[in-house]
């Protein structure tokens, strides 16, 4: 029999993956210590896109783990510095890129901070109404993930039959399916057509059915119980030093929701309730999310049922591109509109944030200024990246398949990590 | 034929015998294949295979020339001998196990049984044997391709084929207490009376049994809710993540027609084999053709029934963890097994 090779012959990279684990691990060594060092990623298919993770394991048992991103590297944080301010709104769509619309909105507000622009009634809500519906973009994504990971398959397939129909709306209103760029600096790109709230209202309507179909799949189930109750468990005290924002936090016992304690876009004119648990494990974090889907719902119908008559943008039209036919009639508004194309609109110095509450958590954006067209820097912070910190915490000391159940619960997109 | 000695006749039918068997249990393995692949999509709301010929029924054979075609890789670190070997033991395992189950009435045709390859007084033991030798296959799968993952998954596998191994092997006295026999005809032939309600399942008194027989065999076939070992989202493809062409086909098949021999032992065991389910109603067909085929056509009935049953529970259900699945296996199926086993005796023992 050949003799085992050397674990340098099996794998060229394994020193640098045991330096890794050396350096996170406290000075472990794994061969000493009888663990195992595997690699789960950056192609491994239940870690939501690009996400490397090194984990020592004993056995099943996950002994430590360190998180490794960068893999999906885009970035767009200094592509922004290159482009003007009404360009960089494609850009943020693909941060998150399952609430393109959420993104937009965070970027637009601090943007409009620094022009100290005054929004139309009817396009802030229009922007709480795609905001939400975003949300129940996110969320379905979430959960169907989320169960295929543990092993749900139909779930995944109902949630993107829902997410299908939410797409179509997003194409009616905006002309693209996930990339939407609709929210702009000032408003809102377009009026939405003809009927559409009409489908909005249809599908909201239906959902809540279709959420209860989800839970008659889950939630009974006992092996979907006993995988998700009493794992990847965090203590209050230490979700908040971790920075942990969103669903997450509030499972943990944190009433924290930037839709409710710091109003954006007029979301203070809606009733919403914001489910809050003590669990802190996977399992309150999904019924917490279910819930979240039925308040969104609530949200929407609001939104439809007053939606305020009068303008997308706000009026400004050395900032706002104008009408087509305007621009075909009016000399000043042709004028206006090579401007803004050509060479954007300056924004006064100084540095705005917003912050919005995205699906997955707080969201972020800092914008500085220097006078110019172009932004100087623009920060983006998404929840994602604090809530990926807090996956150590959660999984110690649990077993292999329980981290595959906190991924899934933590709900990262690794667009928004890193950017 | 009078030239040929008796036994000449046995080899030569027996051969034929084989030579049918594995052709047909071949073709129904890839055909369960498509099956759970069209089944499935249609409870997921999609088509599943449309596009290779009427209702994607050529899928199979395009699926196994992709897989003949693809480059055979053999990882550089991998056990050579214990790598090849590994796919052809899990395979062989599954296939051996077909031949001791009858799949019809006794039809004689010069002296032999001809719906049943050999008619072996411990039919039952042979199965369970085989199918234990199978997880040498995985085992060594694990082991041998020097890959992380698929070590993890086949230590999951090993284990979990061995503490379900004792569940379904207890599930299987009550019925073999009441047959009182191991031979599989037997076994079958004391469901046969009256049809549906003298089956073990549901005239037999056997219905815990069977339950315990169903979870225990998901669990042995390594299928949903019990599929850990290959859990693709914890562990890429458990133990066969090295594998590629035809040895990974090997695997593949292998778990199928694992699948279609714990089905037809189910039919046999539990749901009358071969027998009618409606039992005397049906008048007795009186062309010797109709009376051989006719038992035939309830066996794969019953078959497929089981095989769509397993296709609706992956379908359905999430997958155990690994500490909770072998707990559920010592701590919930083995005792009610036994119960099950006193429970049974004690009824016979009384019934005199």
């Amino acid at each position: 029999m050949a003799p085992i090779a050397a674990p340098d012959q099996i794998n060229p990279g394994i020193e640098d993956v045991l330096a890794d684990a050396e350096r996170h691990h406290h000075g472990s060594d794994p061969i000493a210590d009888q663990t195992m060092v595997i690699n789960m990623g950056p192609q491994h298919p239940s870690t939501h896109g690009v996400l490397r993770l090194v984990l020592e394991i004993d056995g099943e048992t996950v002994v430590s783990m360190a998180p490794d991103i960068g893999y999906l590297h885009t970035g767009i944080e200094k592509t922004c510095e290159a482009k003007f301010y009404q360009q960089v709104v494609p850009l943020t769509d693909r941060i998150d890129y399952l609430s393109p619309m959420t993104n937009n909105t965070a970027y637009a507000l601090a943007v409009e901070k620094l022009l100290d622009l005054e929004i139309p009634e009817k396009a802030q809500w229009l922007r709480v109404l795609f905001n939400e519906l975003m949300r129940l973009n996110s969320h379905l994504v979430w959960l169907g993930t989320h169960a295929m990971d543990i092993g749900a398959l139909t779930v995944f397939l109902y949630c993107f039959r829902e997410r299908e129909q939410l797409l179509r709306i997003f194409e009616a209103v905006s002309g693209q399916r996930m990339m939407t760029s609709y929210i702009r600096i000032g408003g809102v790109s377009m009026e939405p057509p003809l009927g559409l709230f009409d489908d909005i209202r249809a599908f909201l309507l239906d959902f809540p059915s279709k959420i209860d179909e989800y839970e008659s799949l889950l939630q009974n189930n006992p092996i979907w119980i006993n995988r998700l109750k009493d794992v990847g468990h965090i203590s209050r005290e230490d979700a908040i030093a971790l920075g942990v924002t969103g669903p997450v936090l509030r499972a943990a016992g944190v009433d924290f929701d930037l839709r409710r304690d710091m109003p954006y876009s007029s979301y203070e004119k809606f009733q919403f309730k914001v489910p809050v648990s003590t669990d802190s494990d996977v399992w309150a974090r999904y019924i917490l999310r279910m819930e979240e889907m039925r308040e969104s719902v609530k949200i929407c119908l609001q939104a439809l049922d007053g939606m305020p008559e009068g303008r997308i943008v706000a009026d400004a039209p050395k900032i706002i591109l104008p009408d087509r036919e305007q621009m075909k009639t009016q000399m000043e508004s042709l004028i206006h509109h090579f401007k803004i194309v050509t060479e954007g609109f300056a924004v006064p110095a100084g540095e705005a944030t917003s912050s919005v509450e995205a699906a997955h958590g707080m969201m972020n954006y800092y914008v500085v200024s220097d006078g110019t067209s172009k932004p100087y820097r623009v920060h983006m912070r998404n929840a994602d990246y604090a809530n990926l910190q807090a996956l150590e915490t959660m999984c110690k000391g649990r077993l292999l398949a329980d981290v595959v159940a906190v991924i899934g619960s933590l709900d990262i997109v690794l667009g928004a990590i890193d950017r | 034929m009078s030239h040929l000695t008796d036994f000449q006749i046995f080899l030569i039918l027996s051969i034929l015998k084989i030579a049918v068997v594995l052709v047909i249990t071949l073709t129904a393995v890839a055909y369960t294949v498509l099956l759970e692949r069209k089944l499935l999509g249609r409870m997921q709301n999609r088509w599943g295979p449309s596009r290779v010929g009427p209702f994607g029924l050529l899928q199979p054979l395009a699926d196994g020339i992709k897989l003949f075609l693809k480059e055979d890789l053999m990882p550089m670190a991998s056990e050579r001998p214990l790598f090849i070997l590994a796919p052809i033991i899990a395979l062989s395992c599954a296939l051996i196990s077909v031949a001791v189950v009858p799949f019809g009435a006794v039809t004689r045709i010069a002296g032999v049984d001809m719906f049943d390859i050999s008619d072996i007084n411990i039919g039952l033991l042979v199965i369970l044997g085989i199918t234990s030798i199978g997880v040498y296959g995985i085992a060594l799968s694990g082991w041998s391709s020097n890959n992380k993952f698929a070590l993890l998954g086949s230590l999951r596998a090993t284990s979990q084929v061995i503490s379900y191994e004792l569940a379904l092997g207890l599930s299987l006295v009550g019925v073999v207490l009441r047959a009182g026999s191991l031979r599989l005809r037997d076994i079958v032939d004391s469901q046969a009376g009256h049809g549906l309600f003298s089956w073990n399942l549901i005239g037999g008194g056997q219905i815990i049994a069977f339950f315990i027989y169903l979870m225990a065999a998901y669990a042995e076939t390594n299928r949903a809710p019990f599929d850990l070992p290959e859990a693709e989202s914890e562990l890429v493809a458990g133990y066969h993540t090295e594998y590629s062409s035809m040895k990974f086909a090997m695997f593949f098949m292998a778990e199928y027609a694992n699948m279609i021999t714990v089905a037809c032992v189910a039919t046999l065991l539990f749901l009358g084999g071969a027998s009618s389910p409606f039992g005397n109603l049906l008048p007795t067909p009186t062309s010797p053709i109709i009376a051989a085929i006719l038992p035939i056509f309830w066996f794969v009935l019953k078959v497929f029934s089981f095989l769509c049953l397993y296709i609706w529970v992956r379908a359905t259900v999430p997958r155990f963890r690994y500490d909770q699945l072998m707990s559920f296996g010592w701590k919930f199926l083995l005792p009610v097994a036994i119960l099950n086993i006193i429970a049974t005796s004690l009824v016979l023992a009384l019934r005199g």
